[in-house]
């Protein structure tokens, strides 16, 4: 197999490097960190270790995770192993906003404490090559705004579990258009609905994490 | 807690009385509602609004009860993380509901108890103070000013151990699993109790019970939408039921909350009466345990549904007359005598059992066979480790004889679960270093559990 197809499917397979027990099979095996090492040692184009190994890996992951045949756990497990391959590239890479897809502020709305559908919007992001910043649960509207300009060409992502605290949300938009900010915001949550999200006037809606990771890309144009 | 107690629909070996004249698991299974607002901000400005809101929804759901006959039931109300932040808010309404309930017990004669349930605000810090702080101070503000206002019974789904819990699930981590459920869960529900139980005592109200609900029905839904393997929220299910445990060991005395589905193994370790909820709360969520969370209950619930207009009433009175006339059903099968009890309660477990590995250790059978051994194990952790070997064994022998669909890519999971048990090392010290070692900052402070 060809090294950057090992690389790839050893992301898909989520084997950080040979102490890693995870996979069971695959322990005290070579894993990303050792094959992304070779790859480096050959010398072999950077562009084609992050884009045909080590994205090219999470792409599958995407793909088997939407049509149900992996686990949350088995994509967190590929993310840190295209994570720890990434940092190895890190250093080689000369344009280093060239190896993320775009910047994505996420946050659970103010009053709402409940992240985890936040926290799989984030990790799958991260997934899809996205940097994200997560604000974290019961996030005023203040502070979606003091990030957001300072990282004005990120997508905003919002989202609340509660009827009574996705209102909020309306707040956020008022805000970012009083202040002039031209972020687009996508929201999403148990109780929200694209109808919700065309009323308040948010650029996009997405009703689970792994549509998120579409809209956020159509929205940012990529 | 050395001997089993039966389980069955309707009948519980303790039952509770309470309110204006009801008896809970004294031979009657009695509808639990629960409602919850539209979208609406809860602020002092909406106030007046909020309470009118909640006026009518009970004046509605007790005119439904009373025209079908009703008889008896338990009106759930679950504050909203503000009106445990304001407990004058909680304890306002909790008056009105309670006036209304006396107001048609008076009129109509229609029996019934009010559940109050405040919301653990503790978890709204990360990492959550649990033992110290401001919203400890909340939270135990609030059950005292609800108590006064007229609860009957008091309630919560506390959230001890969730901050580990959240994480460790979504990376199917199993010493986080096992060290937040059999450790910081387990210490946390001890610690909280013991206060709610003297703070009901003071009152003179009933310390009702707990849920496991941000564990193991977090585990549920994402397991049913796909996220995790339905195998490792089955062992979680399992798993709860040593956290949940300690609220009666402390003094609870039920009925244990309608979204605690580890209620069937409370009530054969404790005798307490249980509020289930199946078929009938498909208003707040999908369920593969329609019908077999009904083969032991005492309490059938809704679990919460929106204030919204439907076509014949508003959602919360089609709630309460489905519940009705599932409680009926079931009274005539108790009144029938014994017989007709166990085919309901056989009609309601087959029909579910074999769909779904978390319906089939719901099964009496399973449940019983499962708390037997519970009996044997001396601390909450090993039972947490004594449920997932057991769980794993159950579903793959359930599996080789066809008893039970579990999904193929669930199938692998058996292996990486069995492969981090073996490694993991059994005491709380251990499994504590393992997480030390395995992350740069530990989700929870140890302190907050007396660790």
């Amino acid at each position: 197999m060809a090294l950057l197809d090992e690389i790839k499917d050893l992301v898909v397979r989520g084997h950080i490097n040979i102490q890693s027990k995870y996979p069971p099979d695959l322990a005290q095996k070579p894993g990303v960190e050792e094959k992304v090492k070779e790859a480096l040692d050959q010398k072999l184009d950077i562009g084609d270790i992050l884009r045909k190994g080590l994205i090219g890996g999470m792409e599958v992951v995407g793909d088997r995770f939407s049509k149900g045949e992996y686990f949350v756990p088995e994509m967190l497990f590929s993310a840190k192993a295209m994570k720890a391959g990434l940092e190895l590239l890190r250093p080689h890479m000369v344009d280093q906003e060239a190896m993320t897809l775009g910047k994505v502020i996420l946050g659970t709305i103010q009053g709402d404490m409940h992240d985890i559908g936040k926290n799989l919007v984030g990790m799958m992001l991260e997934g899809a090559g996205f940097e994200v910043i997560d604000l974290g649960i019961n996030t005023a509207p203040e502070k979606f705004l003091e990030v957001a300009q300072q990282h004005t060409k990120a997508l905003v992502g919002m989202s609340a579990l509660l009827t009574i605290t996705m209102e909020k949300m309306r707040d956020v938009v008022q805000l970012f258009k009083s202040n002039g900010l031209k972020n687009k915001i996508i929201i999403g949550g148990a109780p929200v609905t694209q109808e919700f999200s065309d009323q308040i006037g948010a650029h996009g809606y997405a009703p689970d994490a792994s549509q998120a990771v579409h809209k956020a890309k159509e929205l940012l144009g990529i | 807690m050395n001997k089993l107690a039966n389980i069955t629909f309707g009948t519980a070996k303790k039952p509770v009385h309470c309110g204006n004249g009801i008896s809970i698991g004294n031979g009657l299974v009695l509808p639990e509602i629960n409602f919850t607002l539209p979208p609406i901000a809860v602020t002092e400005k909406n106030w007046p609004n909020i309470c009118q809101e909640y006026r009518k929804m009970v004046q509605e759901i007790c005119t439904r009860a009373s025209q079908l006959q009703c008889p008896g039931l338990v009106v759930e109300f679950e504050l909203l993380p503000p009106m445990t932040l304001h407990p004058e808010w909680g304890a306002e309404i909790t008056s009105i509901i309670k006036s209304i309930l006396i107001d048609f017990h008076n009129k109509q004669g229609l029996a019934s108890a009010l559940r109050v349930t405040p919301v653990d605000v503790r978890e709204n810090e990360r990492p959550p103070k649990m033992r110290s702080g401001l919203h400890v101070e909340k939270t135990l503000q609030s059950f005292e000013l609800c108590a006064q206002a007229g609860a009957d019974l008091l309630s919560i789904e506390s959230t001890g151990g969730k901050e580990l819990h959240d994480d460790a699930l979504m990376a199917g981590d199993l010493a986080g699993i096992i060290f937040a459920l059999g450790v910081l869960a387990v210490r946390d529900m001890q610690f909280l109790w013991e206060k709610i139980v003297a703070i009901s005592k003071k009152y003179q109200v009933i310390p009702a019970g707990d849920t496991a609900c941000g564990f193991a029905n977090t585990a549920m839904v994402l397991a049913d939408r796909g996220l995790i393997p339905k195998i490792l929220a089955t062992i979680i299910r399992v798993a709860s039921v040593p956290r949940s445990l300690q609220a009666y060991i402390q003094g609870a005395q039920g009925p244990s909350k309608d979204c605690a589905y580890e209620g069937p193994y409370i009530k054969a370790l404790t005798g307490v009466p249980i509020s289930m909820e199946g078929k009938s709360s498909a208003c707040a969520h999908l369920s593969f345990l329609g019908n077999i969370a009904a083969a032991c209950c005492d309490l059938w619930s809704n679990e919460s549904v929106q204030n919204v207009r439907l076509l014949s009433a508003s959602a919360p009175v089609v709630s309460m007359e489905q519940l009705i006339y599932d409680c009926r059903l079931m009274n005539e099968a108790i009144k029938d005598g014994d017989e007709a009890v166990k085919r309901l309660q056989k009609w309601f477990t087959e029909s579910d059992a074999g769909k779904d590995p978390q319906a089939l250790v719901l099964h009496p059978e399973i449940v019983t066979s499962i708390s037997e051994k519970f009996l044997k194990y001396s601390t909450p952790l090993e039972m947490v480790f004594y449920s997932v070997e057991e769980v794993l064994t159950l579903l793959q022998d359930a599996m080789k004889n066809k008893e039970v669909i579990i999904p193929n890519p669930d199938l692998r999971w058996f292996d990486l679960i069995s492969a981090q048990l073996d490694s993991l090392p059994r005491s709380e010290s251990g499994l504590l270093d393992i997480l030390m070692a395995s992350s740069q900052e530990l989700k929870f402070i140890p302190e907050e559990y007396g660790l």
